[in-house]
């Protein structure tokens, strides 16, 4: 147990210093660096949770797709972050208040929450004990939510075709090799038999 | 194993959105975008056939996610034959303009599919991937034509205002799960028996309900509207002025009257103020309009604050009779005004000199001399939106405005009629510019031969729906026997 809730503090303290970090960093890379750190972090907590699938789609999907997403965004796109943060001293008061006012109403709701002692008996889709949380997924996402996966399949397949739409263009004369055609090519198709009379040239 | 036939025509066009996709790749490419187009249109016409066969009174299959009955049956029509539509009328246009590939008209059919699953939705979870397939697609084809600023900047406002609006419903589907434990809609109706919630639902209810104002363009979640149709290709204007609406009001009704049926009191509070509110500005603001779409586009937000008062009254009613009138209101309002707005559209297609669009409201003066059919066909639309009888609209503006009395909701059938009387004036507008303006240089002509069948066929829909109007009334009536029955 004591192990635990120090893996817990020692998770969620690194995050919120990550986030921190995220946010102040004067070089944007460094800034994606430490939004992995978070990451990690949380996916940490994730284990802790008992959540293990989770835990590694945050890790695989997250750090290994999204974050370096960010990254090569980051790099190629050349934007100017200092220009960016330039209010960011001035508006600090003002964003400190709203900060704070928010923290006030969490901390009141939270206080005043009451769980219901039966709500976990009342989840549609309550979580067994007897297999791990993985295969418990999976039980789940191919039988009783199978229309859900396929749409949200669909809703994908969109996107994709939508990207391709927006941005592919068949660009005129760039030149690829075609095999095809290559071989089709006959001899009369390119040579040219020219009789060159003495001395007249072509 | 779960039951697929509820759900056979969502996966027949599934199937064959990505079967046209694949064609589209390995066709000629010469023809294929004309191939695919025309092939779309017909499976939208042969999903028709399916949704009326398959479905037999009300079936749920997926665990309670989604839903067929004859409401669905309905709204499906109305969506199927508005995106086929809109398909049809949308190639010459793509084709003028060098931008016609294959992929719009399966974005199109992908846009139809999602829009289906709107209106079959029983779930929160269902509801959101529907939406979000529907409007994924729009966002596309809203910015189809990528070298005009104008379109990119009209597929880029609706996308970040989409999100946004996402981001809202989502919010609200949180707290009503949150507050309720459930996201299904038959458990849902089944807690809050009596109209007793806890406030976190109320407040969750009052997001889901700005998510959807925002899908059908209602004040005051409309800004994005006037900006997206005037920038979109035009007839990608006419799909989104029809079938992304009516399949978001029959969403919005199914979950409003599915799920929180009991609860109406609290929800038809906000929706009368949307409604009132929309009515007001769609016949104000569109008043000093120049361009044709803009003018569509306020006309649009206007049509829907009307056909909200049907839902508000099926909200706020004392009893069940009058709740289904006003519901069967809404759908008839929403068929003509799918067969009205089809018609407009085709007309505004049609403005065209030297193969360039034009979209002035100018520019139609003196139409009366130089093309008296298109003139007489677009002056009978005209009319039938500013609700003037013996034509269509003045029906769909007759049943709302009657459920509204008899709920005793006088605020909105007073608003209501006088907002249309100023909105009559923009309208009839363009009849005066049509018939007693100088005339201008005539519009392109030959006009080919699918906008001629599109607009004889709204055109007698509106003229005669007076003298048999049996079919529309009854499918209405059927279709609100599914969503309240007794």
């Amino acid at each position: 147990m004591i192990i635990q809730s120090l893996a817990f503090y020692l998770f969620s303290i690194v995050i919120v210093a990550s986030a921190l970090m995220v946010i102040s960093a004067r070089n944007p890379v460094h800034s994606v660096l430490f939004l992995i750190l978070a990451f990690f972090n949380s996916a940490g907590l994730f284990v802790l949770l008992g959540a293990e699938f989770l835990a590694m789609i945050l890790v695989v999907v997250y750090v290994g797709a999204v974050a370096v997403l960010f990254l090569f965004v980051v790099m190629m796109l050349d934007i100017n972050f200092a220009a960016l943060r330039e209010g960011f001293q001035q508006y600090l008061p003002l964003g400190a208040m709203v900060g704070l006012v928010l923290l006030i109403e969490l901390g009141i709701i939270f206080g005043s929450w009451a769980i219901a002692p039966e709500v976990a008996d009342l989840s549609s889709a309550p979580i067994p004990s007897d297999v791990t949380n993985t295969e418990a997924l999976g039980r789940l996402i191919y039988t009783d939510y199978i229309y859900f996966f396929q749409a949200a399949g669909m809703v994908l397949l969109v996107a994709m075709i939508g990207a391709i739409v927006l941005t592919h263009r068949s660009r005129p004369g760039v030149r690829k090799q075609r095999i095809g055609e290559q071989v089709a090519r006959r001899p009369s198709d390119t040579i040219e038999v020219r009789k060159v009379p003495t001395g007249g040239g072509i | 194993m779960p039951n697929l036939i509820p759900a056979l025509p969502e996966i027949f066009l599934a199937v064959a959105a990505m079967a046209l996709l694949m064609a589209g790749v390995f066709l000629n490419p010469q023809t294929a975008s004309r191939n695919v187009s025309y092939t779309s249109a017909g499976v939208l016409v042969v999903t028709i056939a399916i949704v009326g066969l398959v479905t037999d009174g009300t079936a749920t299959t997926f665990g309670g996610a989604f839903i067929t009955d004859t409401f669905a049956v309905f709204v499906k029509a109305l969506i199927l034959i508005a995106t086929a539509v809109a398909v049809i009328m949308s190639r010459e246009y793509l084709e003028q303009n060098g931008i016609f590939r294959f992929e719009f008209p399966v974005l199109m059919v992908l846009a139809a599919l999602g829009m289906m699953m709107m209106v079959s939705a029983n779930d929160m979870i269902a509801l959101y991937l529907g939406l979000e397939l529907q409007s994924l697609s729009l966002y596309v084809i809203a910015s189809f034509q990528r070298e005009s600023t104008r379109s990119a900047e009209a597929g880029l406002k609706y996308f970040v205002l989409g999100a946004l609006s996402s981001g809202l419903l989502l919010y609200g589907i949180s707290l009503v799960y949150g507050f309720s434990g459930t996201t299904g809609f038959d458990k849902l109706a089944g807690l809050f028996i009596g109209g007793d919630a806890p406030v976190g639902v109320i407040v969750g209810l009052v997001f889901i309900l700005a998510g959807f104002a925002f899908k059908v363009s209602a004040v005051p979640f409309h800004m994005w509207t006037p900006d997206v149709y005037e920038g979109a290709p035009t007839p990608v204007t006419a799909f989104f002025a029809v079938a992304p609406k009516i399949a978001a009001l029959a969403l919005m009704t199914r979950t409003m009257v599915g799920a929180f049926g009991d609860l109406g009191a609290e929800w038809s509070q906000v929706i009368i103020f949307v409604s009132i509110a929309s009515m007001i500005l769609g016949a104000f603001a569109a008043i000093n309009q120049k361009n044709i779409k803009r003018l569509m586009a306020y006309s649009s937000i206007g049509h829907m604050g009307y056909a909200l008062i049907g839902l508000a009254v099926a909200g706020a009613a004392d009893d069940a009779v009058t709740r289904s009138d006003g519901l069967q209101g809404l759908l008839v309002y929403l068929a003509i005004y799918m067969f009205m707005n089809i018609g407009t559209f085709a007309c505004i297609l049609l403005m065209r000199r030297n193969n360039r669009m034009v979209e002035g409201i100018d520019d139609l003066a003196g139409l009366s001399k130089t093309n008296p059919a298109m003139a007489f066909v677009l002056a009978a639309f005209m009319f039938s939106m500013a609700g003037i009888p013996p034509l269509a609209g003045f029906f769909g503006k007759l049943y709302i405005f009657l459920a509204a009395v008899e709920a005793e909701l006088f605020a909105l059938a007073i608003i209501g009629v006088l907002s249309s009387v100023v909105a009559a004036f923009y309208y009839i507008r363009i009849v005066k510019v049509m018939y007693f303006d100088d005339p201008e240089e005539a519009f392109d002509k030959p006009i080919s031969r699918e906008m001629k069948a599109v607009l004889i066929v709204t055109g007698a829909v509106v003229l005669l729906f007076i003298v048999y109007p049996l079919p529309i009334l009854s499918g209405a009536s059927l279709a609100t026997a599914a969503l309240m029955p007794g």
